[in-house]
């Protein structure tokens, strides 16, 4: 059995980089990292980015299965209330988010590894500044080992050599 | 349970009698002590083998899935289905999630007094091997090879009966009155105390549940909300569930499968009676049954009118979670 959170802990804070994984709704929040990035507001080099047509989009699972392969927290981010491209995606995501979030809590993830946020396209300096704050809560509780599934490396061989 | 068995027996011969139904679904008895089998019933003479007791543990509604002549709009046959409350739960989210036609269905609804967990007699009754057992509504006789025993009901039963609230079924053509209503409290109190645990300690004990757990499918496969042509599970591009033997990826299964019956989850206990290695997954999905109804004021099954809590949305829902900016 793997202990909860033990590795890693002689590490201190500033070795550890964060991995997250950021789904961004292309008409908002993707907007918003570009302002951001144009407008060069800084922000730590934590997040990988996916664009995504919109917050409604995200099924679930892909939180989960991306804190298994090893991100240490994952953002979902996407227009606010009221402004969704699709007019009401971001109000379906919202109630699956709200369950996720608790139940992941429930289970004994902690709350910070899994997020959710609504960046308008506008709103570089707020895209900026969640991602600086999801990074340092992150950083508090350390890299996400006890889920991490540790045969990735050699699933993804095995893939490669079958396509 | 004689008195409601001869109505369920008559009931279900003058439908197949009177070409009311072309299949009725219901129990038999099972080839071991202790089990029931789902039975299908096409002709008026065989009606006599089926039963009722406490060991008609099945979720009856997990067959309706698989039946053409519900979804075939040609055929103006009915399958006749005997329901306790939590069957019914079952069959009214199908309803509304368009899997079943209610004209499709004639339901005999019972109101159950609930299900006998075989663990639980296993652990009561005295030496020996368990022969037989004769549930008569208040007790349980246990005959074993060593002798004869008395169980009261109430200690053996499943813990998601002890939870029920809504024992009597709500949708039905015909209802058979077997058990009483009891009262059940809200919220489970087995979740409150896994809730009060530290993080760590939470995390631990999910770990140990599902590192019993086999890869059955046992648990999706008796749950009635679990209909997908093709379950996440077994899709191989891209391939979520990996082919390991990691703990991990159990969890990753657990956690999706538990969080695709949010909104959606009777809190009938079926998964758990299937389930060959006793993982408690109620502990888990109980919470998100009393989350569902705490945050959208949602009971899943209770009535045909409400709208599914993950189909629909208030614009002000709670948004309590999301991440603000320091």
């Amino acid at each position: 059995m793997r202990s909860v959170g033990m590795e890693n802990k002689n590490k201190s804070d500033s070795d550890f980089e964060p991995r997250i994984l950021a789904f961004l709704c292309n008409w908002c929040s993707y907007a918003g990292a570009d302002l951001a990035g144009v407008s060069r507001f800084q922000y730590p080099p934590t997040i990988r980015v996916i664009r995504v047509p919109c917050s409604g989009r995200i099924n679930p699972l892909y939180i989960v299965k991306a804190l298994q392969l090893g991100f240490d927290g994952v953002l979902v981010s996407g227009c606010h209330p009221g402004d969704c491209h699709y007019i009401s995606g971001n109000y379906f995501a919202r109630r699956k988010f709200a369950l996720l979030k608790r139940f992941l809590d429930y289970l004994g993830i902690e709350t910070e590894r899994v997020q959710f946020s609504w960046v308008s396209a506008a709103e570089g300096a707020r895209f900026s500044s969640i991602i600086k704050k999801i990074t340092d809560d992150i950083k508090k509780i350390g890299p996400l080992t006890y889920f991490k599934k540790t045969a990735v490396q050699k699933e993804r061989i095995h893939e490669t050599i079958r396509t | 349970m004689k008195q409601s068995e001869h109505e369920i027996v008559n009931n279900v011969r003058k439908l197949l009698d009177d070409r009311k139904i072309a299949l009725f679904i219901g129990y038999q008895r099972g080839t071991l002590p202790l089990c029931a089998s789902p039975s299908f019933v096409v002709e008026s003479n065989d009606a006599s083998s089926l039963i009722w007791n406490g060991f008609c543990g099945c979720n009856l509604a997990v067959f309706l899935r698989s039946l053409p002549a519900l979804k075939d709009q040609s055929s103006s046959a009915r399958i006749g289905i005997l329901c306790k409350g939590c069957d019914n739960r079952s069959i009214v989210e199908l309803i509304k999630e368009k899997q079943i036609d209610r004209s499709k269905l004639f339901i005999i609804g019972i109101s159950c007094d609930g299900i006998i967990d075989r663990n639980k007699i296993i652990v009561h009754a005295s030496e020996g091997d368990i022969i037989e057992a004769i549930d008569n509504g208040e007790i349980l006789t246990i005959r074993t090879s060593s002798g004869e025993q008395v169980l009261k009901r109430r200690e053996v039963l499943c813990d998601s009966c002890l939870q029920c609230k809504y024992p009597t079924p709500s949708e039905y053509d015909v209802l058979i009155r077997a058990g009483e209503h009891k009262a059940a409290p809200a919220t489970s109190e087995s979740t409150q105390q896994f809730a009060a645990m530290p993080r760590g300690e939470r995390w631990r004990k999910f770990e140990d549940e599902i590192s019993k757990c086999i890869r059955c499918y046992a648990c999706r496969n008796a749950c009635p909300g679990c209909y997908c042509k093709e379950c996440f599970a077994e899709q191989t591009r891209p391939r979520w569930f990996g082919t390991t033997s990691e703990l991990s990826d159990l969890m990753f299964y657990h956690i999706v499968r538990m969080f695709h019956q949010a909104g959606r989850c009777v809190d009938c206990g079926a998964c758990v009676r299937a389930c060959p290695m006793n993982v408690d997954l109620r502990l888990f999905s109980r919470m998100l049954v009393d989350e569902v109804t705490e945050r959208y004021g949602y009971e899943p099954g209770v009535s045909l009118k409400d709208i599914p809590p993950l189909a629909m949305f208030q614009v002000d829902d709670k948004q309590e979670f999301m991440t603000e900016p320091d």
